[in-house]
């Protein structure tokens, strides 16, 4: 099998995939949980529990707000102890609901056991119902609503399905555990979704620095009708939505359109088997796979129960929290910094990567040599220094032309450059300066 | 408290300084052949062209009241490159003003390191042959391996050769000396071999790409081979003009600098190809036997206007 790739730009960075050998784990359970009521792209989701009320695992806190929305459910059982706002690590304050536990009690009707269920519920409108009442999002980071990616809108139509197993964030293995660990039950996931789609056609697409994950799943899919794997290159940002379409298909997303405007549905790996937990073993989302990794002497993959403080990962693993400088939910490409310790797992934590004081600094920056390094890397084809240059120079009018709505927030023109410029901050800035003057226009 | 910061949070390794002293590590086997060929009247043109390149880049930085870049290697690798395109028996003094052109006038009196338009090392270079013709073309055959020797018996340079070859005549150097560098000419330019090493070792530690030396030897020996063809002209020996006079260096370790080339590859093959034809016409029909020094300055001059109009294709909007 030759390895696909996207066609423009791309950097080679080490990807660190410390843990990818150990194996998933589950977490012991926190005294409290913290649980936001809004762990997705949309509204907050509607609380229905008050302060008192006595929860189990699996029963559901807060009902979605309307399509573009997610349900919540708790995932530890005892009381209801307050619902308030707290910092959500990244200095934004949230609406969680704070459970205290007591035992471990699950909610009837969820087949907890490993046993694998291939028969597929022969109906698309039960299927997707089931999805939605499960509250799965986007598990790779975005927190988009799976079921308005798999309801496809009147005159569009979809004719591939591209399952994400790339993983490109250094340090992140989740996807990479899962794909070994769970792979038949991510393929028959993908078939779930290839019956709501009305389709046979999907590829997992794995980075080819997981060869245990192609070679098992490779294996698998071939027992099964409309689904195959593929190996692709190992360059950042393989896994972005746009440069997976592009790498899979050889199709590009319009600027400005969404994936299914190429006849494209893009799922994550961790999606996928929330999918299948969801549907076949009616286990709604209240856990996910949290890669622990960074400059720790243990890195390791433990399944967490969602609202799970990450003082209490850390604590559980014996990080010497004084030597640590930074704390980055999420890989060290795109992940953010954490400020508060008591900022809970979500829906979308794929990873908590810890840095120790010394590798928490950004290096100085020097002067622009024009070298065009970040030109070559972005994989949307964008300039990023001509970009810096008219935020600099306050030429916001410059940015439309310059297609600064089209970064994608990958950070590879900040990571290559060789004067250590934060490229990346200037794109951001430009995006709401430019969204600012096309408001008042 | 822990650290708060944007994404991402790592960086490559890959810094100014670094990058400069890669190339310096790329122009050391040129540096060892000049060494070789001419002794130590190589070593004081040198050793005066560094030093007072990194004085002046210090010392302006400070009266400009600009940051100051001294350590970042780039003052060295401009002294280099000045020297190695000078002749071995440069007086010192001019040397020194050499320097001062490439630095004070081309480089920081443009804002410093990223912001000058021009090759300051070719601007000290051009400044110097039109300023002092005969000293700059006064070339001493080289001793190999005889540090001390000062005998300073000129030579002509194979390209004036080439340049004044008749019909009927025939090119009468031995391309294993232009390849190796046992021949007349500028410190640094006469060895193919010791430069090759240099590009290689660039490419390698991706400090620049294959496009404009590769472009711009190309597109200058088609030309050659076009004119042979034409006129069949022992003049218009291919391998011999592409192994004896600047264009080695020129391709190599001039044209590739980072600020004053365009970035994307579609103008880095623009910008190489006019260098290349550009470089033809001046050591064809031009008064002098050289072209490589103007050829890069002129194409220098087009950048702005290259990166302006040849710019990456970008995803979602359309391949036309």
């Amino acid at each position: 099998m030759k390895a696909k790739t996207f066609a423009i730009g791309g950097i080679h960075i080490n990807k660190h995939k410390l843990s990818a050998n150990t194996k998933i784990t589950e977490l012991a359970l926190p005294d409290v949980v913290y649980i936001p009521v809004k762990q997705h792209i949309g509204a907050p989701a509607k609380i229905i529990v008050k302060i008192g009320d006595k929860v189990k695992v699996g029963t559901l806190l807060a009902e979605a707000d309307g399509v573009f929305s997610a349900n919540v459910f708790s995932s530890v059982s005892g009381e209801v102890a307050k619902i308030e706002e707290i910092n959500n690590g990244q200095g934004y304050l949230e609406t969680v609901i704070t459970i205290k536990r007591e035992g471990d009690v699950f909610e009837e009707g969820m087949d907890l056991t490993d046993n694998l269920i291939t028969d597929i519920l022969d109906d698309k409108e039960e299927l997707l119902r089931i999805i939605t009442r499960a509250g799965i999002v986007g598990m790779g980071g975005a927190g988009f609503p799976t079921p308005i990616k798999n309801n496809i809108p009147e005159g569009k139509k979809v004719d591939t399905l591209i399952v994400n197993g790339i993983e490109c964030e250094p340090y992140l293995t989740t996807d990479g555990r899962l794909m070994i660990e769970k792979a038949e039950q991510i393929i028959i996931g993908t078939r779930i979704l290839n019956k709501i789609l009305g389709i046979q056609n999907a590829v997992i697409a794995i980075d080819e620095n997981k060869p245990r994950a192609i070679a098992r799943l490779h294996r698998i899919a071939k027992r099964y009708v409309g689904v195959n794997v593929q190996k692709c290159k190992s360059i950042y940002p393989q896994g972005g939505e746009k440069q997976l379409i592009n790498a899979i298909t050889g199709r590009e997303v319009p600027s400005g359109k969404l994936p299914i405007d190429t006849n494209c549905a893009v799922q994550n790996v961790a999606t996928v088997y929330a999918i299948y937990e969801a549907v076949q073993k009616h286990i709604p989302l209240f856990r996910r796979v949290v890669t622990l990794s960074g400059n720790i002497s243990h890195p390791c993959n433990y399944l967490v129960r969602i609202g799970t403080p990450i003082s209490f990962v850390l604590k559980e693993s014996n990080i010497p929290l004084e030597k640590v400088g930074k704390i980055i939910s999420g890989g060290p490409m795109m992940g953010r910094t954490i400020s508060s310790l008591e900022a809970p797992i979500t829906k979308t934590t794929s990873g908590i990567t810890v840095f120790l004081e010394e590798n928490s600094y950004k290096p100085e920056t020097t002067s622009c040599l024009r070298c065009g390094k970040c030109v070559d890397a972005c994989p949307m084809g964008l300039m990023p220094l001509n970009i810096r240059d008219a935020v600099e120079h306050n030429e916001f009018q410059n940015l439309k032309q310059l297609h600064v709505q089209d970064c994608i927030l990958c950070g590879s023109c900040s990571y290559v450059c060789p004067a250590k410029i934060p490229l990346l901050d200037y794109c951001k800035i430009g995006k709401y300066e430019l969204s600012k003057l096309q408001k008042k226009a | 408290m822990f650290k708060m910061s944007t994404s991402p949070h790592i960086n490559s390794k890959q810094t100014t300084q670094t990058i400069m002293r890669d190339v310096i590590v790329a122009l050391s086997p040129a540096i060892f052949a000049a060494l070789c060929f001419f002794g130590i009247n190589a070593l004081i043109v040198l050793v005066t062209s560094v030093s007072s390149c990194v004085f002046f880049e210090y010392f302006l930085s400070r009266r400009l009241g600009l940051k100051n870049n001294t350590f970042d290697l780039s003052a060295i690798v401009t002294g280099v490159l000045l020297a190695l395109n000078l002749p071995a028996t440069m007086p010192i003094w001019m040397t020194i003003l050499g320097a001062f052109m490439a630095i004070g006038v081309a480089k920081m009196a443009f804002g410093g390191i990223g912001k000058n338009i021009f090759n300051p090392a070719l601007v000290g270079r051009v400044f110097l042959f039109i300023s002092f013709p005969v000293q700059m073309t006064t070339w001493v055959k080289p001793h190999v391996l005889e540090f001390f020797n000062l005998d300073a018996a000129t030579a002509a340079t194979p390209l004036a050769s080439l340049k004044h070859l008749t019909v009927a005549e025939q090119f009468n150097t031995d391309y294993l000396s232009l390849f190796l560098g046992n021949i007349g000419g500028s410190m640094g330019e006469t060895s193919a071999l010791a430069l090759l090493i240099g590009f290689i070792w660039m490419l390698k530690r991706k400090i620049i790409t294959w496009h404009i030396p590769v472009c711009y030897v190309g597109s200058f020996a088609v030309c050659i081979f076009i004119s042979a063809l034409l006129t069949g002209s022992a003049r218009f020996d291919v391998l011999a003009h592409i192994l004896s006079g600047g264009l080695l260096l020129g391709a190599i370790f001039m044209a590739t600098d980072y600020t004053t080339s365009p970035m994307t590859k579609k103008g880095k093959i623009i910008f190489a190809v006019g260098c290349g034809v550009i470089t033809y016409i001046i050591r064809v029909f031009g008064s002098y036997p050289e072209g490589v020094s103007f050829a890069i300055l002129i194409m220098n001059a087009f950048v702005p206007l290259i990166d302006r109009y040849f710019i990456q294709y970008i995803y979602g909007t359309g391949r036309k």
